[in-house]
């Protein structure tokens, strides 16, 4: 990379409006990763840290596709579960949105109704208590100990813990027996969540009216996660896409305003190789220095907002959308190598420039 | 090492037909010898040149660099044959902009293989053998017409070739720096022993050379030494 680093220098200028604009875009695609990841765990993260490895719904009818919302599996059939052979543990949850009240605060919450001696709950939960996620705790302004009403029930909080939540709402733990009536069964419950073991689950579906997932997969069955993560990850999509044109026309532009330069180091015997490894070289500097700067600029400003939006600061929000916008932008990079193999040595000589 | 072409023919292609740039042209260029090439404009002398420097191939003919044919040669072959035996100057002085004037000699080194310290020794010899060692860190938009030539006849010389190319070293000079770079050129042939074909307009200049050929139309005549 001996002229590709002089070049960068050089060319300081044109550069920089370069390495901002990588930078730039990698601010947004990180922000909007860390935002979609927030909001995304807003959404399942009661369902992803369920102590299970299998969801159960009620089969959908034809055409439909499982639903938190629709499913509805009776008592019966979470009898009939428990003798599957080779499940390790089922565990009826009845879930469903509510209000809790203290004096004069409300706030919405998704309540998890399981049974009494379910181990699910971050905290024991027994007939006559609630178990709320911080979020609800601090916004009704509770502590341990304190009376709620949930869903026009009075309940003792019986502790504050965890930070689950569903469908955007904290979750309130409850105790079957006090589940918000909503007309529906009251013995029936919503999901079972379960470890399938060796379990033949297709089997018992067939036999027992049920469709099984894994947890992760049963995330698509909570209706806004799809379409909102859906359409995130569009706009993220699309990002990446114009970063790599953006990129790609860039070093195109560039690689045509030097082709008398490439002539003359090819006419000195710079092998075609050797040139574009320099090219691809110098790219991958300018685009590690862009990502750089523009992904530590959005883990310091998503630092910021977590305090007021939903945001998810790791690897996954940080690191892998910056190496992707490397790896994307090399391939744009890439779409300029074909006119450095394709400059002729022989323009460098005598050509009056 | 010698550089002979031999019955060189060299056609482009033009509109319908081809236009013959160079017609059985022979030219034979020893080892510590100046070759001066004359000739009116568009007579073919660019194209002798860049037959010798294997920058394009000939319809027929040999170009015989130690005995060795390069036509013929795959690609990476002669860019490898340019890299280290062949020295080439262009008609105007093509550098590389970014590029300090001792880092255009380097960056030959680096071409062959890394730059090392006797790479950097030899290249800060070779500009003060051009008379630049005291411009050695100035890029191109720095120095005149005059040392940006010589910086690219020392680069040239990086990689020790043994031919020198040069075409029109001096057209962008005034006769008296024009002057100073054939000495330069009749210098460094002999003290390195170079098989050098300078093409020039100046005849002026062919009080330097062992040998004149001139071209005209295409077809080479050598005329004795002047
Ligand atoms: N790449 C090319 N394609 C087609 N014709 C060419 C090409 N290069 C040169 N020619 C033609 O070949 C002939 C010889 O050109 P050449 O450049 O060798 O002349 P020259 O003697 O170097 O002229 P000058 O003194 O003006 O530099 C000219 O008629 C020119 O128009
Ligand atoms: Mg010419």
């Amino acid at each position: 990379m001996f002229v590709a680093l002089r070049d960068l220098k050089f060319a300081k200028g044109r550069f920089a409006l370069m390495g901002a604009v990588v930078t730039l875009i990698t601010l947004l695609v990180v922000l909007l990763s860390g935002l979609t990841a927030g909001l995304g765990r807003e959404n399942v993260s009661a369902i992803t840290d369920l102590d299970a490895d299998h969801l159960v719904f009620a089969a959908p009818a034809q055409g439909q596709d499982i639903s938190f919302s629709d499913s509805v599996i009776p008592a019966g059939t979470q009898e009939a579960w428990t003798g599957v052979d080779g499940v390790a543990s089922v565990e009826p949850i009845a879930l469903g949105m509510s209000r809790v009240e203290s004096g004069e605060r409300s706030t919405g919450v998704a309540f998890f109704a399981v049974g009494g001696s379910s181990t699910l709950p971050p905290a024991a939960v027994r007939g006559g208590e609630v178990v709320l996620a911080e979020q609800a705790a601090e916004d009704l302004g509770v502590v341990a100990g304190d009376t709620v009403a949930v869903g026009g029930t009075e309940l003792e909080v019986a502790a504050v813990a965890g930070r689950d939540s569903y469908s955007h709402a904290p979750v309130a733990w409850i105790s079957t027996a006090d589940r918000p009536t909503t007309g529906a069964d009251p013995t029936a419950a919503t999901v079972l969540a379960i470890h399938a073991g060796a379990a033949d689950l297709p089997a018992a579906d067939a036999d027992l009216g049920t469709e099984t997932v894994t947890v992760a997969d049963s995330l698509n069955a909570i209706g806004s996660y799809s379409s909102e993560n859906g359409s995130l990850q569009l706009m993220r999509g699309l990002l990446l896409a114009i970063s790599a044109l953006v990129i790609g026309a860039f070093f195109t532009v560039w690689t045509v305003q030097r082709s008398p330069e490439i002539a003359i180091l090819k006419a000195v015997g710079a092998s075609t190789g050797y040139l574009l490894r320099d090219a691809v070289g110098q790219a991958f500097v300018l685009l590690l220095f862009g990502t750089g700067l523009g992904a530590a600029l959005a883990a310091g400003l998503g630092a910021l907002a977590s305090a007021a939006v939903p945001f998810v600061l790791d690897p996954a929000t940080v690191l892998l959308p910056a190496a992707l916008l490397v790896v994307l932008g090399l391939v744009g990079a890439a779409a300029s190598l074909r006119r450095i193999a394709t400059v002729d040595p022989l323009t460098a000589l005598g050509s009056a420039r | 090492m010698t550089m002979h072409l031999n019955d060189v023919t060299l056609t482009y292609p033009d509109g319908d037909g081809r236009l013959t740039a160079l017609d059985h042209v022979t030219v034979h260029a020893e080892p510590g010898a100046l070759t001066a090439v004359v000739g009116p404009s568009g007579s073919g002398k660019s194209s002798l040149l860049a037959v010798a420097a294997t920058l394009i191939t000939p319809d027929s003919g040999q170009v015989l660099l130690d005995g060795t044919d390069l036509v013929g040669l795959s690609r990476a072959q002669r860019t490898s044959v340019r890299r280290k035996r062949i020295g080439i100057v262009f008609q105007s002085a093509n550098l590389l902009a970014s590029l300090t004037a001792l880092e255009q000699l380097t960056v030959m080194a680096h071409l062959a293989g890394g730059v090392t310290t006797a790479a950097g020794e030899r290249a800060a010899e070779l500009l003060d053998a051009v008379g630049l060692a005291a411009r050695a860190d100035r890029r191109p938009h720095q120095l005149s017409g005059g040392q940006r030539q010589r910086v690219t006849i020392a680069r040239g010389l990086m990689n020790d070739p043994s031919v020198l190319l040069v075409d029109e070293p001096t057209s962008a000079l005034d006769t008296e720096r024009g002057a100073a770079i054939l000495d330069l050129l009749r210098r460094l042939t002999t003290e390195r022993d170079l098989a050098t074909i300078v093409v020039t307009h100046d005849r002026d200049h062919l009080a330097h050379a062992d040998q004149v050929v001139e071209i005209t139309d295409g077809r080479a005549r050598v005329l004795a030494a002047a």
